[in-house]
């Protein structure tokens, strides 16, 4: 096990398609992350930022993009890049940085401003980028996979698209509690079933957009904290930031192909499972102690496999979980308590940070309406393109 | 003048109707094949690497899932602006000896209603678009027995 360290700012900027530049964004969140810890940005010793490749050479650079807007103050500059996992790799960052008593209190954003309609490759002729490949040689947009893991789920667990349905019933009701949902309206089951069809079994309801959003933290050593913010603060206890082991058995983003698990076996649990096992080895915990999670659903289909994968139930029993309540408010672990992707849209290198935002205030006990009563440990899950994917646990 | 033929991505199939096959690459040390083709280095981390020589991928397999894309791709994919999208079936496909996936549109007229998991399929040889000058080829899945 490694050392805590503390969670003294959380803040973000409304998520939505508000047209300006993510600049703007991971500013508005960095200021509110800052007013929420009591602390002044010339008091931040590093700064890490998550980029987008969607900004130009300034999201590249994020890191000092973020710090250039705040004013320069000569803190320590780092940017990430993880594809989906970017913001959580930002916080691994920062965390191995306190740890490694590099900084005493690092600042974490990530924004995003998205284009209209599907994520699609970088310009230009890149037959060596499976990006490429696979929109040039299939059509295979992000909704394909969706699409191809939830009949997966159909035919080998059971599960309908009216189960796919409820997790978007359940999150939008969630959702609309919170002031940073781009959606803030309750979904019927009979809209989702109304809405067209994307991917074969997917709904356009089923499907998460894609987001304008900001999101930032303030993170410390626990020594730090205890000098300088109030008691019993919010702790992250363990950032997982695994890589698949080969073979690579689950078709996953951008490929075209798995990896061939004739010659060498595969592990036995899937890359979903191991990046929560690392998490839980970490942290010393189990599912069984979770209060909370928040699970990347870039699908409703997918948010079922995250049930399975964070151990909440057994392999195959997803929709039995979702059926009998025990991921609604009121249930045995509340998921996607902010309304997850579902009412967000996907802003991607925020989207991880706003997860850990999610698990603060709930901790904190300051998740109003939405508020899970008694909340003390909390775990965020994603993943994301190129083998990346993260999980946090959070405790107070 | 007649279109030139060109494979959408070269080394990944060849043959015509009677013998299109997939082509991989197998590690002379490890026996592990690769698809697409891994031409460079062995990506078994538990292997020193041997000599990575072409192998082609078994004709049949059973489909381990399928979707369809219901609204245009985006652009490297190539459609015509000009005409109405038509929705095309895609099938993830696993071969049983190799124990991989492997991902492709499905035949002209296979519709996600005429797929379900588990169904035997074949690749064929199949056309992705074509230019003025050019038929870009691929492969597809199409069940076997129609």
């Amino acid at each position: 096990m490694t050392d805590d360290v503390a969670v003294l700012g959380a803040g973000m900027h409304p998520w939505g398609k508000w047209g300006r530049g993510f600049v703007e964004y991971g500013a508005v969140a960095a200021r509110a992350a800052l007013a929420d810890a009591g602390l002044d940005w010339r008091d931040i010793g590093s700064i890490v930022g998550a980029d987008t490749v969607r900004g130009g050479y300034p999201g590249y650079v994020a890191g000092a993009t973020f710090a250039k807007a705040l004013g320069w103050q000569g803190a320590r500059v780092t940017s990430v890049y993880a594809a989906c996992a970017s913001g959580a790799q930002a916080v691994s960052t920062a965390r191995a940085q306190i740890l490694a008593g590099l900084a005493d209190v690092v600042l974490v954003v990530g924004a995003d401003a998205a284009p209209k309609g599907f994520f699609r490759p970088a310009d230009g002729d890149r037959p060596d980028d499976p990006d490429w490949l696979r929109f040039r040689v299939l059509g295979a947009t992000n909704p394909v996979y969706f699409g191809l893991f939830a009949r997966r789920r159909m035919a080998e667990h059971g599960d309908t698209p009216e189960d796919f349905a409820q997790v978007k019933v359940k999150n939008a009701a969630m959702g609309s509690l919170n002031p940073y949902a781009r959606y803030r309206s309750r979904v019927t089951a009979e809209e989702v079933a109304a809405s067209a069809v994307v991917a074969d079994p997917l709904r356009l309801l089923d499907i998460c957009a894609t987001s304008d959003g900001g999101a930032a933290l303030v993170l410390s050593s626990m020594e730090f904290a205890r000098r300088n913010a109030p008691p019993d603060p919010v702790r992250i206890r363990a950032v997982s930031t695994v890589t698949p082991r080969y073979p690579q058995t689950v078709l996953d983003l951008p490929d075209i192909a798995t990896d061939s698990a004739a010659v060498v076996a595969p592990a036995s649990d899937p890359f979903r499972a191991s990046i929560a096992r690392s998490a839980y080895e970490e942290a010393g915990i189990g599912p069984e102690d979770l209060s909370l999670a928040e699970v990347y659903d870039l699908s409703t289909a997918l948010e079922l496999q995250w049930y399975e994968d964070l151990g909440l139930c057994a392999g195959g029993e997803g929709a039995k979980l979702l059926r009998e309540g025990a991921t609604g408010p009121g249930g045995r672990i509340p998921v996607n308590t902010s309304g997850g992707l579902a009412s967000f849209g996907e802003a991607v290198p925020a989207q991880a940070i706003a997860q850990v935002c999610e698990l603060t205030w709930q901790l904190r006990g300051a998740a109003g309406e939405r508020q899970i009563p008694g909340a003390r440990v909390g775990i965020s899950a994603n993943q994301g393109l190129f083998g990346h994917g993260s999980a946090v646990i959070a405790v107070r | 003048m007649a279109r030139t033929r060109t494979p959408v991505v070269a080394g990944w199939f060849a043959g015509g109707p009677e013998d299109f096959r997939l082509l991989g690459t197998r590690c002379s040390a490890c026996a592990c094949v690769f698809f697409p083709r891994e031409d460079t280095h062995c990506r078994n981390p538990g292997c020193a690497g041997g000599e990575l020589t072409k192998v082609p991928l078994s004709r049949r397999g059973r489909v381990w899932s399928y979707t369809d894309s219901r609204y245009r791709p985006p652009s490297p994919y190539v459609t015509d602006p000009e005409l109405p999208w038509e929705p095309y079936a895609l099938i993830a496909v696993e071969l049983e000896s190799e124990r991989i996936v492997v991902l492709g549109q499905a035949a002209p007229g296979v519709t996600v209603a005429d797929l379900t998991v588990g169904m035997e399929v074949e690749v064929v040889p199949g056309v992705l678009h074509e230019d003025p000058e050019t038929t870009w080829t691929t492969w597809h899945w199409r069940p076997t027995g129609v």
